[in-house]
């Protein structure tokens, strides 16, 4: 990726941003564009882990979760402003990443896949169980986020604030594939050995993404739960990390535009099937099996390769 | 040769593996600024030997040890930055990297490595990723590809990517490359190419240890010479030597006697 | 204090004898073709539903339940040849993302055209629990474990005596010697994916008047299931048995003993500290990686 066109990509980007909102008709797509806005940010990060890194993560919406539920609990039961919240929520998250990491990330292929899935079902029970917390299956409300004393509120700040947290995580995310942590990263999905040969600590490294993107996943779990209003332990579930996954699949792995196209269609397309239940279910899968087959790089990178560029 | 002066030093080194012992009880040193070859029959133990001495395998007897310091069972990340590089017999290449990033991968010890720094663009990353680009571009003239930078990893011939393997290496400016079957795969005109490579290399200062079936090659380049058979050290000694010894002619030709 | 324990002892061989043929299903497929299969807990979701169904639109049970089976067999095939088999070459993830892919699609499917409602099967043989030193248990728990057990049996027979097990026995073990004497490789696959179903199906169908089913049991009954089967270590058949009846057993005391809102979890646990300490299970056939 070079830098040349990788600042001509961002700008298009925010152009693009910036843009949409002359195209949304009403609050619904609005809604609709923040919802896929968030994804992105969240699918990056999992992109990084799952496509360039070359792990696999089942269990990312328990990260999500954490966050959320930080922001709902921290902010409604007990009063703290949701940057604090925020952050307590992503330190939580980033320790239990830590804890993790090393152990699991020893794993590959299906145990791996286990191992993150088990983590991701046991955060989302606790979050059911413990109602005099969290709620409960019914949920919890969340206070409306504010800044400093800014609130946003209504859906254009919130569009804005997401758009614009889009193209920083875009941009950091490009800065990181480029460097040598990035280079080491990809290095280890493909060429272990020679990493290490060259001095690159397989352990440290994964173990760092794994945090990032964890880290990110909470970022964004608070967030959601301000802007939604409400969070259900559905954040954390085993259906929202296949969901998470499948966005990072279909886009592309080891794409950043992959992801946010992939985020994109996978926030929309479901909300055109509401109508009938389980339709949404079996869309995604059918959606996953066939990408899988048919394009198994996911849509950017084999269209990339169709169109010869 | 004392073992002051020795690069690498090999004692009683030993690894079995169920029942099989791969490598007996090999001892030898290494010194600088030379080019150093392990030679032998198919089984001989040669790629333990070298997996061993790396930190890719661990012995179960015996230690290593690398300018004055134990290394046995150190991972190969940290002996990378003790000082020694390796390449590998099937070329392990970055595919989705360009030929450029592979060899600045190389480099990755001597970088601002923390990934908070990377996204930031702090402490002068982006302007150091830039001076490694002119380096690594000239390695690859070094090694004979110069005009392959911007060629991803998947689309490069099979001799290409040994070269590039080598360029890697040498970007982490190791003391010791140790280089596993260098010429395996490479036709006579880019075996002698692959020669005068590892000879300006080891002219260039830095000590090479090669494991080679190719025997004119290691004949022409090296100055000494470690022979195993049966994870055994059989001859040791300088080209003519090894040449001539009888155990070393019985173990290829199966002549006994 | 003895009933107690008992009770739990019962309840938890009744579920682990399901989770033992999920789990004999998941080792079948690995097995065979190195695939994990995410979408078996869903075969037994389809066994019980099917089932029900069946018997709904006014089947005599001794049709209704092989029939089930049946169709979910002809149902794994199918999985097998539209999803797994074009994708055979490719990476781990997508793999497992195909089979995710999978499970979702057969219970979208089951939620569109049954909806989210539970439903029950009858229990064979009524349901007056016979006391055993105090402690009550089900006669369908009887029919659990001993169905399961000669299920066991049959897949012993069937792998020991006839050509086409050992035929499978010999693609698992070597797949490039096995197609070079012949054996036709697309058919064990084929066959693995039915009898795996297969099982799935009949696990289901027997716990399913004593669990209930619904559209969305088949997540946990398959998550479980793979836990087990890697508890007894992946690709051993005893394992996947003795797994799966340990694991039903420590849920159940979990469940009794510590906390019942949580016994769900205790898989999960037990699998987290399994990959960290023990990544080749009880049995250690093949450590549950592709390098």
């Amino acid at each position: 990726m070079r830098l040349g066109s990788r600042g001509v990509g961002l700008a298009m980007t925010g152009i693009g941003l910036a843009i949409l909102p002359l195209l949304l008709p009403n609050a619904f797509w609005y809604d609709l564009a923040t919802r896929a806005a968030i994804n992105a940010v969240v699918v990056i990060g999992l992109n990084l882990l799952i496509g360039y890194a070359g792990q696999i993560s089942l269990g990312h919406a328990g990260f999500v979760g954490i966050g959320a539920y930080a922001s709902a609990v921290l902010t409604s039961r007990l009063g703290w402003p949701p940057i604090a919240a925020m952050a307590a929520g992503a330190l939580a998250t980033a320790f239990l990443a830590l804890l993790v990491a090393r152990p699991i990330l020893r794993l590959r292929g299906h145990a791996l896949a286990m191992a993150t899935l088990g983590l991701g079902i046991i955060l989302s029970m606790i979050f059911t169980n413990e109602s005099q917390w969290t709620g409960g299956p019914d949920g919890i409300v969340v206070r409306p986020f504010s800044l400093l004393g800014l609130a946003i509120a209504g859906e254009r700040q919130w569009y804005w604030l997401c758009a614009a947290l889009l193209l920083v995580t875009l941009w950091a995310a490009g800065n990181l594939v480029d460097s040598p942590f990035g280079r080491a990263m990809r290095a280890l999905h493909t060429a272990e050995p020679a990493a290490k040969a060259v001095g690159v600590d397989p352990a440290a490294v994964k173990a760092s993404i794994f945090v990032l993107s964890a880290v990110g996943a909470s970022l964004m779990g608070s967030l959601t739960a301000h802007y939604v209003g409400f969070v259900t332990p559905q954040v954390a579930s085993f259906l929202t990390s296949v969901e998470l996954l499948t966005m990072v699949v279909v886009g592309g792995m080891a794409s950043l535009a992959g992801s946010v196209v992939g985020a994109a269609v996978l926030t929309v397309l479901p909300q055109l099937l509401t109508r009938f239940e389980g339709a949404e279910t079996a869309a995604f899968g059918l959606v996953l099996v066939a990408t899988m087959i048919a394009m198994p790089r996911g849509l950017v990178p084999t269209l990339r390769e169709r169109l010869g560029r | 040769m004392t073992a002051a002066d020795a690069l690498l030093e090999v004692r009683s080194l030993t690894r079995r593996f169920a029942g099989v012992c791969a490598v007996d009880g090999v001892s030898f040193s290494v010194g600088r600024g030379q080019v150093h070859a392990v030679i032998g029959p198919n089984g001989a133990g040669k790629t333990t030997l070298f997996n061993l001495i790396t930190g890719f395998d661990s012995p179960t007897v015996g230690e290593v040890r690398f300018e004055g310091h134990a290394v046995s069972g150190l991972p190969p990340h940290r002996l990378a930055g003790l000082g020694i590089g390796r390449t590998f017999q099937t070329p392990q290449i970055c595919a989705e990297l360009s030929a450029l990033e592979n060899v600045m991968l190389g480099a990755h010890l001597r970088l601002r490595r923390n990934p908070v720094a990377a996204m930031l663009r702090l402490g002068g990353i982006v302007q150091r990723d830039r001076a490694l680009r002119e380096k690594a571009a000239e390695l690859l003239a070094f090694v004979g590809i110069g005009t392959s930078g911007d060629v991803p990893g998947r689309g490069m011939a099979y001799g290409d990517l040994k070269r590039l393997e080598i360029a890697r290496a040498l970007a982490a400016e190791p003391r010791l490359l140790c280089l596993d079957e260098p010429a395996a795969g490479l036709n006579p005109r880019e075996t002698r190419d692959l020669g005068e490579l590892i000879r300006g290399i080891a002219d260039s200062g830095v000590t090479v240890m090669l494991v080679e079936h190719d025997m004119r090659l290691v004949m022409s380049l090296s100055q000494h010479i470690i022979v195993l058979n049966y994870g055994r050290k059989i001859a040791e000694g300088a080209p003519d030597e090894v040449n001539r010894d009888a155990e070393v002619l019985s173990a290829y030709l199966g002549v006994h006697g | 204090m003895l009933a107690e324990f008992l009770q739990f002892l019962f309840s938890g061989l009744t579920v682990g004898a399901t989770y033992a043929l999920a789990a004999l299903g998941f080792t079948i497929v690995y097995n065979a073709s190195n695939v994990i299969n995410f979408a078996q807990g869903e075969f037994l979701m389809l066994g019980g539903m099917l089932a029900v169904f069946l018997l709904e639109i006014g089947l005599p049970s001794w049709v209704a339940l092989p029939a089930a089976i049946l169709l979910v067999a002809a149902i794994g095939v199918a999985v097998e040849r539209l999803a797994i088999r074009p994708a055979r070459d490719a990476e781990v993830v997508t793999l497992v993302i195909i089979t995710l892919g999978v499970s979702l699609v057969l219970r979208g499917a089951i939620q569109m055209w049954r909806g989210t409602a539970t439903h029950a099967l009858p229990p064979f043989s009524g349901d007056t629990p016979i006391m055993v030193a105090g402690a009550a248990l089900a006669p369908q728990s009887l029919w659990v474990i001993g169905v399961a057990a000669a299920a066991v049996a049959l897949l012993w027979w069937f792998f020991e005596r006839t050509r086409w097990g050992k035929a499978m026995v010999a693609t698992a073990s070597n797949r490039l010697a096995a197609r070079l004497v012949g054996v036709r490789i697309e058919v064990v696959l084929m066959l693995s994916f039915a009898l795996s179903a297969a099982l799935g199906a009949l696990g289901g169908i027997i716990v399913a008047p004593i669990t209930l089913t619904s559209f969305d049991v088949g997540i946990m009954l398959g998550l479980k299931g793979f836990v087990a089967a890697v508890l007894g270590g992946l690709g051993s058949g005893v394992g996947a048995v003795a797994g799966g009846l340990l694991l039903g057993v420590l849920e159940a005391m979990a469940a009794g003993y510590v906390s019942s809102s949580y016994k769900d979890a205790v898989p999960f646990v037990v699998i987290l500290l399994l990959f960290m300490f023990l990544p080749r299970g009880m049995f250690g056939a093949h450590a549950p990686e592709r390098v």
